[in-house]
C-alpha cells in the first residue's frame, strides 16, 4: 500500500485526444492504486480520469485542472469463472486483458477499432464494436462497478444496485466518477481465430441491404465505404464469427487459442499538415477496395487483423501533420435510411478527404441515457480538422441526424454545437440529475463537458 | 473551448469598439461564439455592439476598461474568467508625425499604444497559461515592419508591441498557449477616415476573416492582405534616401 501522507508525482503536461486537432494543459497525476484514485479525488477541485486517450476530441481533456492517469491502475486479472466472470481494474487495457484471457478460451463482450482503450475508457465512452447488433454495448456487459465519486468515497454499482449512477455512468463520459473497477461478463471462444467473409460492392443499395441480412446471419459485420466517389458508393463488407477448432489448419489445432498480436510499422513522428489530402486518401481507398476480394467466405484471420486492423500501424493518428483530425460519427434510426443517403452523398460530393469511412448496423438502444448506440445505420468518417468547409458541413449534416431521432457519438465529437445535445440525447436532464447527486460540487470535469455544457 | 474546426465559444476584446474588433466578433458569432466580454473605455458607447451580438444568440457585455490603468488589465482579465481567445485590439492612431506635435501627445500615444498594450499582453498571456488554454491575439500594424516619418509615434509603438509579443510568444512556448500577431495594412476604417488609402489597402470585415482563419490554423503571424509580407520583404532592405521618397 502507498503511504496516505506521501506526496504523488504530479507534472504539468499539454494533452489533447487522438485527433490532435485541441490540446490543453493539466496538472497529471499518475495513478496506481483505488487509494492513490481515493486520495486525488479527495479536495480536488477539476479532476479528470483518462487512460489511453483513444478518445478523439477533448473528452480526456481537462484545462487547468487535474487529470488522473489511469493507465497504472492495470495489475494483472485474477482467473475467469467459469461462466465468463472476471474482476478487471479500470485502468487495464483491452490489448493487456485480451493476452491474459485469449489463450484462457475467453473474448472481450465488445471490441472497439483499436484494443488500446482502457477498461475504464470502455465504460465511460459504453463503446460498441461490430457485434452490437447482437450483444449490444459494452455496459451491458458489465456486471457491476466500482465508481470513486465526487466525495473521493467508492459507490458499487450496478444494473441492480444503484442502478442509476450505473447507468449514468456508461457512456458519462468520466464525469459522475473514477471507475476503479470492473467484473465483466466474457465470452467464450473455441479459437482465436475468426472465419471471415468479404464482399465487395459498387452501389451502395446491394450494400444496405446485405447489412441488413446479415443482421440475422452474424455475429459481428461492418463496411468500408469509400467516401471519395460522388457518382457510386463502392464499399467492402465482412462478417465474421469465431472458427470452430476443426476449421483450423491442421498445424493450428494443437493450439488453437494461440494470441500474438504485434505491431507492424510505426508511422514517422513529424508529418506535414496535407499529407492526407483528397488526392493521397483517394489513392489509399482505391488500393484498398481493389485489395479486397469481390467475395470469399470464411477466410481464417486473426483478432488482431479482424477486429484491430488500424493497431498495425502504431501513432497513425499522426498521419494528418500538427492540425490534426477529427471523426464524424452518427447515428440515425432505421426509419431515416434517406438521411442516412443524404449523409453518404453530401460527404461524398464534398471536397473533404474522407479516409476510411465505416458503416455499421447498431441493435436496440440501452438504459443509459447518453449511450450513444440506438437500433439503426452508424457511418463514421475520418476528416482533416483544417478541411476547407468542414464546420458548415457538418453542422448541415447534424442537423439532418437531429431531426431524424439520430444522434453524434460524444466519444467522438469535437465540434458539435452544444445546442444539439439535449436534442440528440433528450434524456441530457437525468443524467444530469443523477450526475448531481453523486458529484453535488462539479469536481469531474472535461473541456467536452466545458465546451458542450454537459453539466449544466 | 475552442473546437476541433478552431471555432472559439468565448473572448474577451480589450479596446472593443474598433472596426476591426467589431468584425472579428461579428465573424466568431457567425461559428459558435456565444459568450464576448467586451472591454471599452465607456461601455455605454458599445451598447449598440452588445446589442447586436445579442442579436445573433451571443451572451454579449461591455465593461469599462483603461488601458493606460495598469490594475485594469488583470481586473478585466479576472472579471472575464476562462476565456478561449483574448484580443489586445486598443490602439490609437494620432496626428500625422511632426516636429511640431506636443512633448505630451506622444507620450500619451506611447502610454497607451505601447505601454498598454505590452501591460495587456503580459497579463492576458499569463490568464491564459493559469487556465490552460486558449489564444492572444494582438493587433500589430505593417506600420511597424519599417517606421514610416509621418506615423513616426504610432509605427514605433507597434514596432516595440509586435516585438514583445514575438517575445511573449517564444516565452510560452508548450504551454498549450497560441499567440498570434496581426499586421494588417491600411484599413479603410473610422481610424483612417480622410486619409488617403495606402496601397494593398484592407477592409475590416478582410482583416477580420484573416484573423479567424489564422486562428484556427495557429499561425503565429498574420499579414492582412497576405502579399504584405511579400511586400515588406522588399520594402525592410531599401536603402533611406528612396524609402523616404516613398513615404512621403
Amino acid at each position: 500500500m502507498p503511504d496516505a501522507a506521501g506526496p504523488r508525482a504530479t507534472k504539468q503536461q499539454l494533452l489533447s485526444g487522438w485527433g490532435r486537432a485541441t490540446r490543453s494543459r493539466a496538472e497529471v497525476v499518475v495513478v496506481s492504486s483505488k487509494d492513490d484514485a481515493h486520495r486525488t479525488v479527495s479536495g480536488a477541485a477539476s479532476v479528470l480520469a483518462r487512460g489511453l486517450g483513444r478518445s478523439y476530441g477533448d473528452q480526456a481533456t481537462n484545462a487547468g485542472g487535474l487529470v488522473a492517469d489511469l493507465t497504472g491502475l492495470d495489475r494483472p486479472v485474477g482467473a475467469v469463472s467459469a461462466s465468463g466472470r472476471v474482476t478487471v481494474p479500470g485502468g487495464l487495457s483491452l490489448d493487456a486483458l485480451l493476452a491474459q484471457i485469449v489463450p484462457q478460451g475467453w473474448f472481450v463482450p465488445v471490441s472497439p477499432g483499436t484494443r488500446y482503450v482502457t477498461v475504464g475508457g470502455a465504460i465511460a465512452a459504453d463503446i460498441h464494436g461490430k457485434n452490437h447488433h447482437r450483444d449490444g454495448a459494452f455496459c451491458q456487459h458489465v456486471e457491476s462497478l466500482e465508481l470513486v465519486i465526487g466525495d473521493g468515497s467508492t459507490l458499487r454499482c450496478s444494473p441492480k444496485e444503484n442502478a442509476d449512477v450505473f447507468w449514468a455512468t456508461a457512456g458519462g463520459m468520466g464525469l459522475t466518477g473514477v471507475v476503479v473497477e470492473a467484473r465483466l461478463m466474457l465470452k467464450p471462444i473455441a479459437t482465436s481465430k475468426l472465419a471471415v467473409t468479404t464482399t465487395r460492392f459498387v452501389e451502395l443499395d446491394p450494400l444496405l441491404e446485405a447489412m441488413v441480412r446479415a443482421d440475422a446471419q452474424a455475429p459481428t459485420s461492418v463496411a468500408w465505404v469509400d467516401l471519395m466517389r460522388s457518382r457510386s458508393t463502392r464499399s467492402v463488407l465482412t462478417t465474421g464469427r469465431f472458427a470452430e477448432v476443426a476449421e483450423l489448419p491442421d498445424a493450428q489445432q494443437e493450439d488453437p487459442l494461440a494470441y500474438t498480436p504485434s505491431q507492424r510499422v510505426a508511422s514517422p513522428t513529424r508529418v506535414p499538415n496535407g499529407l492526407l489530402r483528397s488526392s493521397t486518401v483517394r489513392a489509399f481507398n482505391e488500393a484498398w477496395f481493389r485489395a479486397a476480394p469481390k467475395h470469399r467466405a470464411d477466410e481464417l484471420q486473426t483478432i488482431a487483423r479482424y477486429y484491430h486492423p488500424l493497431d498495425g500501424v502504431k501513432n497513425w493518428n499522426r498521419l494528418y501533420g500538427p492540425q490534426g483530425f477529427l471523426q464524424w460519427q452518427m447515428v440515425v434510426p432505421d426509419n431515416a435510411l434517406g438521411t442516412l443517403r443524404t449523409c453518404i452523398a453530401e460527404l461524398s460530393a464534398a471536397p473533404t478527404p474522407c479516409f476510411l469511412a465505416v458503416l455499421k448496423r447498431l441493435g436496440a438502444a440501452n438504459p443509459a441515457p447518453l449511450s450513444f448506440p440506438l437500433q439503426g445505420w452508424t457511418l463514421a468518417a475520418d476528416m482533416p480538422a483544417q478541411a476547407r468547409g468542414l464546420a458548415p458541413l457538418l453542422d448541415r449534416l447534424d442537423a439532418l441526424v437531429a431531426e431524424a431521432g439520430g444522434r453524434i457519438y460524444l466519444a467522438k465529437d469535437a465540434r458539435l454545437s452544444p445546442d444539439m445535445v439535449p436534442i440528440m440525447y433528450p434524456r441530457l436532464d437525468e443524467w444530469r440529475q443523477v450526475r448531481a447527486v453523486v458529484d453535488p460540487n462539479n469536481v469531474f470535469s472535461s473541456d467536452l463537458d466545458r465546451r458542450l455544457r454537459l453539466t449544466c | 473551448m475552442r473546437d476541433a474546426t478552431g471555432a472559439v465559444q468565448s473572448v474577451l476584446v480589450l479596446g472593443a469598439n474598433s472596426d476591426i474588433a467589431s468584425a472579428f466578433l461579428a465573424a466568431l458569432a457567425d461559428q459558435r461564439l456565444s459568450r464576448a466580454v467586451l472591454a471599452v473605455r465607456e461601455p455605454s458607447a458599445a451598447a449598440d455592439q452588445v446589442l447586436a451580438l445579442g442579436e445573433l444568440g451571443v451572451d454579449a457585455r461591455a465593461v469599462a476598461y483603461d488601458a493606460t490603468n495598469v490594475a485594469d488589465h488583470d481586473r478585466v482579465l479576472a472579471d472575464a474568467g476562462d476565456v478561449d481567445v483574448v484580443v489586445v485590439a486598443f490602439g490609437v492612431l494620432g496626428d500625422p508625425y511632426d516636429l511640431s506635435l506636443s512633448t505630451e501627445a506622444v507620450a500619451e500615444l506611447g502610454a497607451v499604444n505601447y505601454v498598454g498594450g505590452v501591460a495587456a499582453a503580459h497579463a492576458s498571456a499569463r490568464h491564459l497559461v493559469d487556465q490552460g488554454h486558449g489564444s492572444l491575439v494582438v493587433l500589430s500594424s505593417v506600420a511597424g515592419a519599417r517606421v514610416r516619418a509621418d506615423n513616426a509615434v504610432y509605427g514605433s509603438t507597434k514596432a516595440g508591441l509586435d516585438g514583445f509579443v514575438q517575445g511573449l510568444s517564444d516565452a510560452v512556448h508548450g504551454t498549450g498557449v497560441h499567440v498570434m500577431i496581426v499586421r494588417p495594412g491600411f484599413v479603410a476604417s473610422k481610424m483612417t477616415l480622410g486619409m488617403e488609402p495606402a496601397p494593398f489597402a484592407t477592409t475590416p470585415d478582410e482583416v477580420a476573416a484573416d484573423m479567424v482563419s489564422g486562428l484556427a490554423k495557429g499561425k503565429a503571424v498574420v499579414w492582412s492582405p497576405a502579399v504584405l509580407q511579400a511586400v515588406f520583404a522588399g520594402l525592410k532592405p531599401l536603402p533611406a534616401p528612396l524609402w523616404r521618397r516613398l513615404g512621403r
